[in-house]
């Protein structure tokens, strides 16, 4: 056991190399998309709507499409009023508030950790983002429900309460609701990609490491 | 190695760019993509080739443009336009004294839906009703002529025609009704915050007689503050009853919340169901109140009258099968349309099998009444029947038309409309009996289905062939607003005429030889005997004085086909259209001097810029 703590010290011990930071470099600039590109996309379509209705949620507001004669968004919002469902709000979202400074924040950080050359530093960097990535998405995942669950019961049309899809499809009255993540969301999936490859380029410097030890 | 490890690395990120591009960030686009062969099948099977006729006519209300539109099937093609509740200078409707007179005085109306005239429950192609929800109107069309003849109302205590014109198997009756309720008689105050007690509805039967097709108020039964929505006569076993829907039977206002949450706050409305035989046994009972002049029932003092069946949240569309024993209600809030059994409606009655009671009309037990609930889909309207035993319900949520079986009550085709439908029309589809073949979904919304013409766009009808089991578009035609309901009647059902005979025509003021052209005075008044035929207008000139009244009696000598003449005077806001063998009269006041040409209008022959003429006003 005692070996396997050594082992992992050591590890975290480890400095890392230049192609290493260079790609640290690389996450931190293909994280700047995250704020012109939507996250995550939701899209309704019927009869009625055989282009969809688009949804686009960036990490800092809320878009619906538009073209010249629609916008998505209030569109969605005057159906949605039929089931009692409370209005898309842009200020409902406190995830708008915080999302753009923690990427921020995690950019810092990233350029810190390629500053430093830590594999302690990166590996923290990587274990905050995935958190940071599951806790945006169950925050995502939560409003989502309340928005399905807390129906006007006066509403003239009465659904069973629902919880729309995160990903993937699931059909709403007339609609099927397709809800996949966008750009965005590719570009910060590079990030712990990105680092891990990092943590693998440095893997010659471990064994040195590991050889002197 | 590592190499390797970048390369995968970037295939996956790229493979992720490539699963969302792929995806177009949601499902298939579904709707136009057909093969070629379902194309050629549907252009074939919706051809008229030039020349050649359609099958049926489709006669469809025109809503707020006031009018009657009439198309052929297959091809869909518009081939007229009737006016009715509108000024049409197309063919000078509401502007000559006769029809000025039946308009009286209101430019629109509201026109909704249409029945042609019917004996032993099916078309006799006699005339077509049809009923103004604007200003409480009903209007008869000569099917002979294709004109209209008679305009009756506003109609006393109704308020709001909507669920109207539908004729009883033998059309003893056009039914009628209040759509929105307020206080009677009209010209009543009452505050709104009494509508549940205060304000009152009505449904009404509108007579009608047998040999000349005139209309009168024959009954009207006193309704609580519901909103009477849709309707439809009986047939067969249930003839002698009226069904109609109503919603709001919450009697809700605008007042505490919107009025679209508060009148759609119960599970159930009611399918109201009028027995006229008995209510013309009440009336000759002496059982009535006298409300502006009309016999009006209050249900309370007349048993037997009206009852009330429970039905799914704020129905839309009623509509009886052709045998008579089901009437089909949709709620259009649900996904189901019921479907009430006539006998078992009967037995209830009979039993007393009561669940409560509305301003002293029995509510019958639901359980008792119902056969079925039909699953059809997303906010179901109206049904239509065909030949073969099914029924089809248009979905507006859904835009779709839903085909289900009567009696074993499943559901065994749908089809995809554009989009958002709310009436539909069958061939001969709500008669005794149905062709089966054509439908038409009546859509609300048509974009990106036409060249786009700005923001107001028309309605789309689309052409649905029906004869095999499953249903396939065949055509979609547009139209101008808007269409609510349409009936399709089969072509040689209806033998119109083309010229009005010379024999024919009694009016008196008539003249048919250029001799007796003339222009007679009587002190301020000026009368025109005026003849109209290829290519003059006799008398050539009027002389009149400022101030003089001129009456213009206008004969169309031909008794040609297609030979019409028109009348249209400069700067006085004059057009009158005579048919051939047609006499219309003209009134204006000559109230400004000048020289001002009169001229045919309606094109007719190749000297058609010489038939003109001078009105002379002398200061």
């Amino acid at each position: 056991m005692q070996k396997y703590i050594d082992k992992l010290n050591q590890f975290l011990e480890t400095p890392i190399d230049l192609r290493s930071r260079v790609l640290i470099l690389v996450a931190v600039v293909l994280l700047l998309p995250t704020y012109f590109f939507p996250l995550w996309r939701m899209t309704l379509y019927s009869n009625q709507f055989p282009e969809g209705l688009v949804l686009k949620i960036y990490s800092f507001k809320l878009e619906g499409g538009k073209s010249a004669y629609r916008d998505d968004l209030r569109e969605i919002n005057t159906l949605n009023h039929y089931i009692g469902m409370r209005e898309l709000h842009e200020d409902d979202f406190t995830e708008f508030k915080w999302i753009p400074f923690v990427v921020g924040g995690v950019m810092l950080l990233a350029l810190r950790v390629a500053v430093l050359g830590k594999m302690s530093a990166l590996v923290d960097l990587v274990v905050l983002f995935c958190y940071f990535g599951l806790f945006s998405l169950w925050s995502f995942y939560h409003k989502l429900y309340l928005y399905g669950h807390e129906l006007d019961p006066t509403a003239a049309v009465k659904v069973a309460p629902f919880t729309p899809p995160i990903i993937g499809h699931h059909t709403l009255a007339n609609f099927e609701v397709y809800s996949l993540p966008d750009v965005g969301t590719y570009f910060m999936i590079c990030l712990p990609v990105l680092l891990v490859a990092a943590m693998w380029l440095s893997r010659q410097s471990w064994r040195k490491v590991q050889a002197v030890g | 190695m590592r190499v390797k490890f970048l390369m995968m690395a970037g295939v996956a990120i790229l493979a992720g760019f490539a699963l969302h591009a792929g995806c177009g960030g949601g499902g298939e686009q579904r709707g136009r993509a057909g093969v070629r062969s379902d194309v050629q099948e549907a252009a074939l099977k919706s051809y008229v080739a030039p020349g050649d006729l359609d099958e049926y006519y489709v006669f469809k209300s025109g809503g707020h443009s006031g009018q009657v539109y009439i198309y052929g099937i297959p091809s869909m093609r518009h081939i007229a336009t009737i006016p009715v509740f509108t000024p049409y200078p197309a063919t000078g409707y509401g502007f000559d004294k006769e029809s000025k007179e039946m308009l009286g005085g209101f430019t629109w109306g509201d026109a909704h839906h249409p029945a042609i005239s019917e004996t032993n429950g099916d078309y006799d192609g006699r005339w077509l009703f049809i009923s103004d929800n604007a200003n409480n109107r009903m209007a008869r069309v000569d099917l002979r002529d294709f004109k209209t003849k008679q305009i009756l109302g506003p109609l006393p205590n109704v308020s709001g025609n909507h669920c109207s014109s539908f004729v009883t198997e033998n059309t003893e009756y056009v039914l009628a009704g209040s759509r929105f309720s307020i206080p009677l008689p009209k010209g009543t105050y009452e505050s709104a915050e009494d509508y549940a007690t205060k304000f009152k509805g009505v449904v009404a039967g509108i007579a009608v007689d047998k040999n000349t097709g005139e209309m009168a108020l024959g009954w009207e039964v006193l309704m609580p503050p519901f909103n009477y929505d849709l309707g439809d006569a009986g047939k067969g076993p249930s003839a002698d009853w009226g069904f109609w829907t109503c919603y709001n039977s919450e009697r809700a206002t605008g007042l505490t919340d919107k009025f679209e949450v508060s009148s759609a706050q119960k599970d159930r409305d009611y399918v109201i169901a009028v027995n006229w035989k008995n209510a013309e046994k009440a009336i000759a009972d002496g059982k009535f109140k006298t409300l502006a002049g009309v016999k009006v029932i209050d249900p309370k003092d007349a048993e037997g009258v009206v009852y009330l069946l429970p039905a799914a949240k704020s129905p839309h569309g009623v509509d009886v099968s052709p045998d008579g024993n089901y009437i089909i209600a949709s709620g259009k809030l649900q996904s189901i349309t019921t479907a009430f059994n006539f006998e078992k409606m009967l037995t209830a009655i009979q039993n007393r099998d009561f669940t409560g009671q509305e301003d002293g009309i029995p509510v019958l037990n639901y359980d008792a009444v119902k056969d079925a609930e039909v699953n059809v889909g997303l906010g179901p309207l109206h049904t239509q029947f065909d030949d073969k035993g099914f029924a089809y319900t248009s979905l507006f949520v859904e835009s779709a038309v839903a085909k289900w079986r009567l009696g074993t009550w499943e559901v065994v085709d749908k089809i995809p409309i554009s989009y958002n439908i709310g009436h539909l029309t069958a061939a001969e589809g709500d008669t005794k009996s149905p062709d089966g073949k054509y439908l038409i979904a009546l859509n609300k919304l048509s974009h990106g289905r036409h060249l786009s013409v700005g923001p107001s766009q028309p309605e789309a009808s689309q052409l649905i062939d029906i004869s095999g089991e499953k249903m396939s578009l065949l055509y979609d035609a547009f139209t101008e607003p808007e269409p609510h309901y349409a009936q399709i009647i089969k072509a040689d059902k209806l033998n119109p005429i083309e010229v009005y005979p010379k024999e024919e025509n009694k009016n008196p003021h008539a003249i048919w030889d250029v001799k007796d052209a003339r222009v007679e005075r009587n002190g301020k008044n000026v009368e025109v005997y005026m003849i109209a035929v290829r290519s003059s207008m006799t008398p050539w000139q009027i002389e009149v004085n400022k101030g003089d009244k001129v009456t213009v009696y206008l004969t169309n000598i031909e008794q040609t086909t297609d030979e019409l003449h028109g009348f249209g005077l400069n700067e006085y806001n004059i057009n009158v259209v005579v048919d051939p063998g047609e006499t219309k009269t003209i009134e204006f006041v000559a109230d400004k001097t000048g020289v001002y040409p009169f001229y045919c209008t309606n094109f007719c022959s190749a000297l058609h810029q010489e038939m003109q003429g001078y009105l002379l006003v002398k200061g």
